[in-house]
């Protein structure tokens, strides 16, 4: 137990300094852009009509000709007040925005996450059982293929089948149009999610099938498995005893460090079926210069992304027996 | 009657030479041997002359591009695919080499029960496991804690938990110290007095000497004597040349050995396997050579009647 809370303690200090790290990458490389923080937030025109005290007061207001070190200790010390400033686009508080965003994200991405881990996890194990069987061959066939199409253009595929063709789902947005908000009910987000949840987790099986795959024929090629046969066991028999036992730990781990994968999968998934998550919200961002909402994405998505791996890695100690007793003797 | 009688076993791997040429490899060519019940037979060839393989054939458990010819009878029954599948892990059991055959994330107790339920199970493999001087902590410990002399006798308690007729232990006694291997070695006694047939593979000529009633010696695919143990007490009774050349390499002996080494599995002369080392090669040994009875035992040897003292 003791151990426990200075692992956590250690990786929680550990996130601290990545979240710092990503936090200055991210701002050196906008403060070296060329958006210009009058141009983007008056406009180019208006920037025209106004006199040159007008503008020395604005340029004042946005911090224009401060130190870059000046304006990140302003702007950190604001974000870790919980102020990440206001969305030039939206015109709303950067965190109102992204709880709302991330609320819809997070369902898709969670849906998402879920199927390509319980399916690609059944077909690894009866592709990796079966070694060379037709089964095998036709998984391992989905895999390669999936894993060498581009997420968009399956997106766009699965969109014309399913959406324009045969009309089983809506063919974007999250919530029924000319519907008022109160009146969205969890399955209709549910019924605008599914696509592409789906799509997402379509390539999310390749990785996590391919990996199992390979974990099981390594156990089944194992000395144990051989005495298991030696003692009489069918190959049903020794995946569920010894295969399982011995793949759902890495598959579980390599589960939650894919979510860096699925989340920038959603990035385009959600711009191909106008899906208003944290993803689309991410580009929206960065085509209109809103860096406010740019900087805190950055952030948030780091933070999910290092709570995944984090999450794996604890796991791994709680469950792992060789892990958890060995600190103990 | 034998319980166990292995008639002129091969054993062969496909293997890929270039691209898309395939050979045989050969690695076992001539193998024979029989084990009675109440008794310890030892098999002894040096590391890596193809000894394991003999287990795997007779468990039926060879790797998939593995093939074996000749007769293998248990019962005085032929042992085909089928009759060993009913037999494998109840009357037939393996003792493996060591820890890499325990399942690193089970339980030793789930692992000599294999799995079967309820409180008996739980009782028997204690009652086992306390035969052999291991406490009921045991069987709640991971593979990972157990020391290599406890990982052996939790797969010795993993044989004989289906009170075995044949036991096949298959090195179980390296990385042990002398004591610990002799009594390891006891624990294969004890199932020989209660009448199981006991074969042991090993490459410790010997612990086998000692502990064992019969000693198959097994060279480059062969096996060229088959002899009492005590005929290991001095060489005049010894049958074939190299099982001489062996006992005048042992310790206690003279501590010498011979030049030369044993060939390579692609390498198969014409007529003994020996004669390219055997000081006592004639023409004779060009032919064939059959596996004949002499005093007792066997040996695969034309001038047999030259180790006739």
């Amino acid at each position: 137990m003791k151990h426990l809370i200075g692992f956590i303690t250690k990786n929680l200090l550990r996130m601290v300094l990545l979240l710092l790290c990503v936090a200055i990458v991210t701002f050196a490389l906008i403060s070296i852009s060329p958006i210009d923080p009058l141009s983007a937030n008056v406009g180019q025109t208006a920037l025209g009509s106004l006199s040159a005290e007008q503008i020395a007061k604005l340029e004042e207001y946005w911090g224009v000709g401060q130190p870059p070190v000046t304006r990140f200790v302003a702007w950190a010390k604001d974000f870790i007040r919980g102020d990440m400033g206001v969305s030039l686009l939206y015109r709303q508080n950067v965190s109102a925005i992204i709880g709302e965003r991330l609320k819809n994200s997070l369902l898709l991405m969670t849906l998402a996450w879920l199927l390509s881990g319980i399916l690609g996890f059944l077909l690894g194990i009866i592709a990796g059982a079966r070694k060379g069987s037709l089964a095998d061959k036709l998984i391992q066939g989905y895999c390669l293929t999936i894993s060498s199409t581009p997420v968009f253009w399956l997106a766009l595929i699965l969109l014309l089948i399913f959406a324009v063709w045969l009309k089983w789902v809506p063919i974007g947005l999250s919530v029924p149009i000319g519907v008022e908000a109160a009146d969205v009910t969890f399955l209709d987000r549910l019924r605008h999610a599914i696509l592409p949840a789906l799509t997402l987790s379509i390539t999310g099986i390749a990785n996590i099938c391919l990996h199992t795959r390979e974990k099981l024929i390594d156990v089944m090629n194992s000395d144990y498995v051989l005495f298991a046969k030696a003692r009489g066991d069918k190959t049903g028999r020794i995946v569920r005893r010894h295969g399982i036992r011995n793949i759902l730990l890495p598959a579980i781990t390599l589960q939650f460090a894919s979510i860096s994968e699925i989340f920038g999968g959603s990035i385009l998934v959600e711009q191909v079926f106008s899906y208003p998550g944290l993803g689309q919200a991410a580009v929206t961002a960065g085509l209109g210069s809103d860096v406010p909402l740019l900087l805190a994405i950055t952030i948030i998505s780091a933070a999910i992304v290092f709570a995944g791996n984090f999450t794996a890695n604890v796991l791994y100690g709680v469950i792992d027996p060789r892990m958890r007793k060995g600190v103990k003797r | 009657m034998p319980l166990l009688k292995v008639e002129n076993l091969s054993i062969s791997f496909r293997q890929y030479t270039k691209a898309f040429q395939q050979t045989a490899l050969i690695v076992v060519r001539a193998l024979d041997l029989s084990i009675n019940p109440g008794e310890m037979v030892a098999i002894v060839g040096s590391s890596g002359s193809g000894k394991s393989l003999l287990a795997h054939a007779i468990l039926g458990i060879l790797p998939y591009n593995a093939s074996m010819a000749g007769r293998l009878y248990y019962d005085d029954k032929p042992l085909d695919k089928k009759r060993v599948e009913t037999l494998r892990g109840k009357e037939i059991v393996l003792v493996p080499q060591g820890i890499t055959y325990l399942d690193p994330l089970m339980k030793a107790g789930r692992q000599i029960h294999n799995g079967q339920r309820g409180k008996a199970a739980h009782q028997k493999t204690l009652s086992i496991l306390s035969r052999y001087g291991l406490d009921e902590k045991t069987a709640e410990r991971y593979p990972f804690e157990l020391s290599g002399g406890m990982a052996r006798r939790v797969l010795i308690s993993s044989a004989v938990y289906s009170e075995p007729r044949l036991v096949i232990a298959d090195e179980p006694t390296p990385g042990l110290h002398i004591q610990a291997a002799r009594r390891v070695l006891g624990h294969f006694r004890e199932m020989a007095e209660k009448d199981a047939g006991v074969l042991l593979i090993t490459h410790d000529l010997e612990l086998a000497r000692q502990t064992c009633d019969r000693i198959v010696v097994f060279y480059a695919g062969y096996t060229i004597e088959e002899a009492l143990a005590r005929d290991f007490d001095q060489v005049e009774t010894l049958r074939h040349p190299y099982t001489r050349a062996l006992w005048q390499a042992m310790p206690q002996n003279r501590f010498s050995a011979e030049d030369g080494r044993q060939p390579a599995a692609h390498i198969n002369p014409e007529g003994c396997i020996y004669a390219p080392r055997c000081k006592d090669a004639s023409d004779l040994c060009r032919q064939s050579i059959p596996y004949q009875p002499l005093r007792g035992g066997y040996v695969r040897c034309i001038r047999k009647e030259h180790y006739d003292t």
